[in-house]
C-alpha cells in the first residue's frame, strides 16, 4: 500500500461518529462572521451597524490577492462590528448579525446550472470559486482561487483530492465522502477543468474503505461524464500525517515538494474533499460558502455528532445541540488532538477552518511532567519532513532564531509527531511554532 | 641530579627564549589605541550587556571616542554615574541624566486577577502570548513566567510567589532589556525619584477590567478629579505625569477605587 516516509500511528478513536450522518444544525439566532478566516489578507467589512443582511449576502471583502471574502450565515442584522475572539488565539474584526429567523430568501441560481462542466470555461470557475469565498477546508485555509490560477509558467498536470483524514477525531470527511462522493466528484472535475489538469487522483486512507467503495462506484459508473482520463482512486496507508499536502504528493506520485515550495511546483494542485463540494456547490448552484461540516465529538461530549453548521455559530450552540458537555468535560479543541488549538471561550464561533470541536473530558487530558532531552532521536526518526525537531525546539527555547532558521524550521508543518513520540515530553512543536512566529515578527 | 639539571635548564632556556620573542614582539607589533577608547572603556561598567544596542562595551566606547560626545549614545546600565565620567574624559558637558528603573505596571496578583483557562503549554509569556494569550482573562495583565526575569542580566527582576515580577531597585540598571522581552509591554522605565505609579496596563473599558482583575484601572477619572497636575486618562488608562513628581501625584492614592495606584 502507497505511503510516505516516517510519520506515527495514533489511536484513531473515529468509531464514535464515522457510522453517524451528517445532520443540518439548527439555524442559530446570532452568528459571529470574523473577518479574517483564511491564510492571507484579512477582509474589510463592506455593511455597518444597522445594515439588514440577507442570506448569503457579501459582508466582507479585500482587494489583496491571497484572499477570500466573507458571507453572512444567516439573513438579520448587523449589530455590532468589533474585535471578537477567534479560536485560533488572536482577537480579529467581526461583524455580528442578529437573525430574524427568515431565511426564506432564495439564493440566485447559478448561470451554470444547465450547463455541463465541459461547457464552463476555467475563468468562469475561478469567478465563481473566487466569489463563493471558498479556501481549503481540511484546515489550512488556502483561498481556493488562487490554487486555481496557477502560473503561466507551472504546468499542472494532476489534481489529488485529499480524503485521508488522518487526524484521529474526525469524521467530517469521511462522512462527506460516503454521502456526498458524486458532488466531490464533480468539484474535483472543475478543480481539474480550472487547472487544465488531465489526471484526478483520490487520496483515501485504508481505514475507510467504504468511502473508497463508494467513489470507485462513482467514478466508475460515470464513464459517459468523464470527459477527463485516468480518474483514480488510490487507497493510502492509514499513518498520521497522511492527509499533510506535500505527504500525500509524495506517497501518491512519489514526488518531493521542494523545501519553500508549493504543491505547483511539482505539477500537483491538492483539494480536500470538502472544498471540493463547495466549488460543486459555488459553480453549479451559486451558493457562497457559509456552512461546513464540524464532527463534534470526544469523551467531554454528551451526544457526538457529524453536524453541517452555518459559519458563524458559536461553539457554545452546536455543544448545547449535541447534549451539551459531560461533567468531567475539560478541554476543548478546535480541529483533531494532533494539530487542533484549544479554547478558553465556547464564545467563539465555527470559522471556516473548523473541521472539528473536540470536547475532552479530565481523565483524557494529562499534563505531564517535562524532562531533560535524553538524545534518543525518536522524534528524528519519526518527523515526516525530515528535520531535527530536538535540535529546533533547542534553538527556539534559547533564542537563536538565525540558527533555527538555518536548519529548516520554516519547513516544519506542525502535525506533533515529535511531541507524540517524546518519551522526555518536551513540547518540541509548540517552541518550534514560537520559533517560527519569532522569524516572521524578525523579517 | 643529572636529570634535574638538564630538565631546569631546558625548560628555563625554553622559557627565556620565548620571554625575549614575545617581548620584542609585543613592542614591535603594537596596535596604537586611542588612548579616548581605553579611558571611556573603563568608565563604562564592563557588563557587556548590549542595553545600548553595540555588540559590548569596548564597541560602545569606540563609537562614543568616535563622535566625541554622547548624542544617541549612551549606557542606560552606567547611568548618570558613567555619563558623567564619559563627559569629563570628553570634556563636555554631561547635561541632565535621570536615573530611572524598570517598574512592573500590574497588579493582578494569582488572588486578585482572575484566570480563564488552564495553561499546560511552553512555560514562558511569549509562547503563552500566542496561544490566546494565555490564562488570565485580562488580556493586557502580567502572564508571570518570568521572560524579563530571564532576559535580566543583572538578577533585578524575580517572579514572586504571587506570580508577578518583582523589580530590585538596588540592582536594577535601567537596561531596558526587560522592556523589550515583555510581549505585554508592561514594564516601563520609570526615574527613581517617582514612586508612585498607577500598576495596571489596561486599556480596556472599565466594565471588562472589572470583570477580569480586583486592581485594575477603570478610568474612573477620580485621580484626575482629585489631582489634575498629576494624572492624565488615555485609552481607558491613568497615567502619573512623571514629570510632575510625586507631590501632585499624591493625594489620588486614597481615592482610587480599585487601589491600582500604589506606592512603591
Amino acid at each position: 500500500m502507497k505511503t510516505f516516509a516516517k510519520g506515527i500511528h495514533p489511536s484513531y478513536c473515529k468509531n464514535e461518529t464515522k457510522g453517524l450522518r451528517i445532520v443540518e444544525a439548527i439555524a442559530p439566532l446570532k452568528v459571529i462572521i470574523l473577518l479574517h478566516q483564511n491564510l492571507g489578507a484579512s477582509c474589510e467589512p463592506l455593511v455597518k451597524v444597522g445594515d439588514d443582511v440577507a442570506l448569503g449576502q457579501k459582508i466582507g471583502e479585500t482587494s489583496k490577492f491571497v484572499s477570500a471574502p466573507v458571507h453572512a450565515s444567516i439573513a438579520g442584522k448587523v449589530t455590532k462590528i468589533e474585535k471578537l475572539p477567534h479560536p485560533c488565539g488572536t482577537n480579529v474584526l467581526s461583524i455580528v448579525i442578529e437573525g430574524s429567523g427568515d431565511d426564506s430568501r432564495k439564493l440566485e441560481n447559478s448561470i451554470f446550472e444547465s450547463r455541463g462542466i465541459e461547457n464552463i470555461s476555467h475563468l468562469e470557475i475561478r469567478a465563481a470559486v473566487k466569489e463563493a469565498g471558498i479556501v481549503g477546508l481540511g484546515g489550512a485555509v488556502f483561498p481556493a482561487y488562487v490554487k486555481l490560477s496557477p502560473p503561466k509558467d507551472k504546468k499542472i498536470d494532476t489534481i489529488l483530492v485529499n480524503g485521508c483524514e488522518c487526524e484521529p477525531y474526525i469524521t467530517a470527511d469521511h462522512r462527506i465522502m460516503l454521502e456526498r462522493a458524486e458532488d466531490v466528484v464533480k468539484g474535483a472535475k472543475l478543480v481539474a477543468k480550472a487547472c487544465n489538469a488531465g489526471r484526478i487522483i483520490f487520496g483515501v486512507e485504508a481505514n475507510k474503505k467504504d468511502a473508497i467503495k463508494v467513489l470507485r462506484e462513482v467514478v466508475r459508473h460515470k464513464p459517459e461524464e468523464g470527459i477527463y482520463d485516468g480518474l483514480e482512486v488510490v487507497e493510502l496507508a492509514t499513518k498520521y500525517p497522511q492527509g499533510g499536502e506535500k505527504m500525500l504528493i509524495k506517497a501518491v506520485l512519489d514526488r518531493a515538494v521542494p523545501s519553500g515550495g508549493l504543491p505547483l511546483d511539482v505539477g500537483v494542485v491538492v483539494a480536500n474533499v470538502g472544498s471540493c463540494v463547495a466549488i460543486a456547490e459555488a459553480v453549479f448552484m451559486g451558493l457562497p460558502l457559509i456552512k461546513r461540516v464540524v464532527t463534534v465529538t470526544g469523551s467531554g461530549i454528551c451526544e457526538p455528532k457529524n453536524l453541517l453548521v452555518r459559519i458563524g455559530t458559536t461553539f457554545k450552540d452546536i455543544i448545547e445541540q449535541c447534549g451539551g458537555l459531560t461533567a468531567d468535560a475539560y478541554k476543548v479543541i478546535m480541529g483533531g488532538p494532533m494539530m487542533g488549538v484549544a479554547q478558553y471561550t465556547l464564545d467563539v464561533p465555527v470559522v471556516k477552518a473548523t473541521s472539528c470541536i473536540l470536547v475532552l473530558a479530565k481523565k483524557d487530558v494529562e499534563e505531564e511532567k517535562i524532562y531533560p532531552c535524553i538524545k534518543c532521536g525518536r522524534c528524528v526518526r519519526n518527523c515526516p519532513m525530515n528535520l531535527v525537531p530536538t535540535r529546533l525546539a533547542a534553538y527556539a527555547n534559547s533564542g537563536k532564531f538565525s540558527d533555527f532558521d538555518e536548519w529548516g524550521g520554516q519547513d516544519c508543518m506542525e502535525c506533533g509527531c515529535c511531541v507524540y513520540v517524546c518519551p522526555a515530553k518536551i513540547p518540541i512543536v509548540q517552541l518550534v511554532k514560537l520559533g517560527k512566529l519569532k522569524l516572521r515578527q524578525m523579517k | 641530579m643529572n636529570i634535574l639539571a638538564i630538565s631546569l635548564i631546558a625548560m628555563g632556556g625554553l622559557g627565556l627564549f620565548f620571554a625575549v620573542v614575545l617581548g620584542i614582539a609585543s613592542q614591535k607589533l603594537k596596535v596604537q589605541e586611542d588612548p579616548i577608547v581605553e579611558d571611556v572603556f573603563s568608565a563604562l561598567p564592563g557588563l557587556n550587556c548590549g542595553a545600548c544596542g553595540f555588540a559590548g562595551c569596548h564597541d560602545l566606547a569606540e563609537k562614543i571616542a568616535a563622535q566625541g560626545s554622547l548624542d544617541n549614545l549612551g549606557c542606560p546600565p552606567g547611568g548618570a554615574k558613567a555619563a558623567a565620567a564619559i563627559s569629563k574624559i570628553l570634556g563636555i558637558d554631561a547635561g541632565n541624566q535621570i536615573e530611572k528603573r524598570a517598574v512592573i505596571k500590574c497588579g493582578g496578583t494569582r488572588e486578585l486577577a482572575k484566570e480563564r483557562a488552564d495553561y499546560n503549554g511552553v512555560k514562558n509569556c511569549t509562547a503563552a502570548e500566542l496561544v490566546g494569550g494565555g490564562a488570565k482573562a485580562c488580556s493586557y495583565g502580567c502572564l508571570g513566567f518570568g521572560d524579563c526575569e530571564t532576559v535580566c542580566p543583572f538578577d533585578a527582576i524575580q517572579v514572586g510567589p504571587d506570580g508577578l515580577p518583582h523589580v530590585i531597585e538596588e540592582k536594577c540598571t535601567a537596561c531596558g532589556l526587560c522592556v523589550e522581552a515583555c510581549p505585554r509591554k508592561i514594564i516601563e522605565l520609570v526615574p527613581c525619584s517617582n514612586r508612585i505609579v498607577v500598576a495596571c496596563n489596561s486599556n480596556d473599558k472599565g466594565g471588562e477590567v472589572r470583570k477580569a482583575c480586583k486592581v485594575g484601572c477603570i478610568a474612573c477619572t477620580l485621580c484626575v478629579k482629585t489631582a489634575p497636575e498629576g494624572y492624565s486618562i488615555n485609552c481607558n488608562l491613568a497615567r502619573v505625569n512623571y514629570e510632575n513628581g510625586d507631590s501632585a501625584a499624591d493625594s489620588a492614592i486614597a481615592k482610587c477605587p480599585t487601589k491600582c495606584i500604589v506606592r512603591l
